[in-house]
């Protein structure tokens, strides 16, 4: 005999699939490891650089700190640290990244180091448009226990726009592109990015100590 | 004919409710200049000499106590480097000993720093 399903325990599953809002709800972050090693403050290094653009990686770093102190983070200053580290040898992102989290802890004395990725940064023509893209990942460690308390992701973009004649619009996009590149569009979208990771629904950094709202995450 | 017009104080009651709706809470710490000198240094490097740099920054600096504000993470210890930079290791030490005064998360990093101009933290 075929087991009845019944109809209250198909009612859930209807309810959800009526409210387009539910496929996209985000998968609300795990803070344990964070509420075990809240971090007062954050290194930044230099981001590892998968953008199509070199400008990335300093396009990125100069506008990193305001996001992070905003959110109530002693943030160490970027370039201090990317000079001392070059005087120590280390002379890009790529060995940077590799030292040892209790070093940055014992010679810095950073609570948390901040790993960023730039997975996209500059411009894309994208049929007749151009875009201006940054799209970072990051992830947080804990120096003294040296594991992932926090990561995340984040996103921004700026383009042309719709309307008007395409051909019009092509030759306006080449033209964006060109000037575009050479005077970085993307190094104001990095902020933006940034603030959308640090802020993500359910997924967000919790605001720091020198924030009103220390310790929430929303 | 009678004409059209919305009673005073809802008109009022409307403005109120709107700039009150678009009014942004103020920032933790006054900006300034710190984050486009820092990215002027690697984008377009000597083009805003580190004096520049310094005397924009002091205004800065200035400028925020006047106003009650506080100066971010990093711009003094930032005055700092420049200073050591110049080759003014006692001018850069007083600004690595602020930076450790206004935020102590700094404090090794900021003796790390003193140490290596030949000072005493």
């Amino acid at each position: 005999m075929t087991p009845r399903r019944s109809p209250r325990a198909v009612l859930p599953w209807l309810f959800c699939a009526l409210m387009a809002g539910c496929a996209n709800q985000p998968q609300p972050y795990d803070y344990s490891a964070f509420r075990a090693h809240p971090p007062r403050s954050i290194l930044v290094l230099p981001p590892i650089n998968q953008g199509t653009t070199v400008e990335g990686t300093y396009g990125f770093l100069s506008a990193a700190t305001r996001p992070l102190a905003e959110h109530g983070y002693y943030v160490f200053p970027v370039s201090v640290v990317d000079h001392f580290m070059k005087a120590q040898g280390m002379p890009g992102a790529g060995e940077m990244h590799e030292v040892p989290l209790a070093r940055a802890r014992e010679i810095l004395g950073a609570d948390a180091v901040l790993f960023v990725t730039l997975e996209r940064y500059g411009q894309t023509y994208v049929v007749v448009d151009s875009v201006s893209e940054v799209r970072i990942r990051a992830r947080l460690y804990d120096t003294a226990s040296e594991t992932l308390i926090w990561e995340g992701s984040g996103f921004a973009q700026s383009g042309l726009g719709g309307g008007g004649d395409p051909l019009a619009r092509l030759v306006a996009a080449v033209v964006v592109q060109a000037i575009g590149s050479s005077t970085d569009a993307s190094h104001g979208l990095s902020p933006v990015a940034m603030n959308n990771m640090l802020a993500s629904p359910k997924r967000g950094l919790p605001y720091g100590p020198y924030h009103p709202k220390a310790g929430l995450t929303e | 004919m009678i004409a059209r017009r919305i009673p005073r104080p809802a008109a009022l009651a409307a403005l109120l409710l709107a700039t009150g709706c678009t009014s942004t809470p103020p920032t933790l710490y006054a900006w300034g200049q710190y984050e486009p000198l820092v990215y002027a240094s690697y984008a377009s490097p000597g083009k805003v000499p580190a004096a520049e740099q310094l005397a924009l920054l002091q205004q800065d600096i200035d400028e925020a106590a006047a106003s009650g504000r506080r100066v971010p993470p990093g711009v003094r210890a930032y005055m700092g480097y420049l200073l050591a930079e110049e080759g003014k290791p006692d001018a850069a030490r007083v600004q690595f000993l602020a930076e450790k005064v206004a935020f102590p998360e700094s404090a090794v990093f900021m003796d790390r720093l003193i140490e290596g101009i030949g000072g005493k933290p």
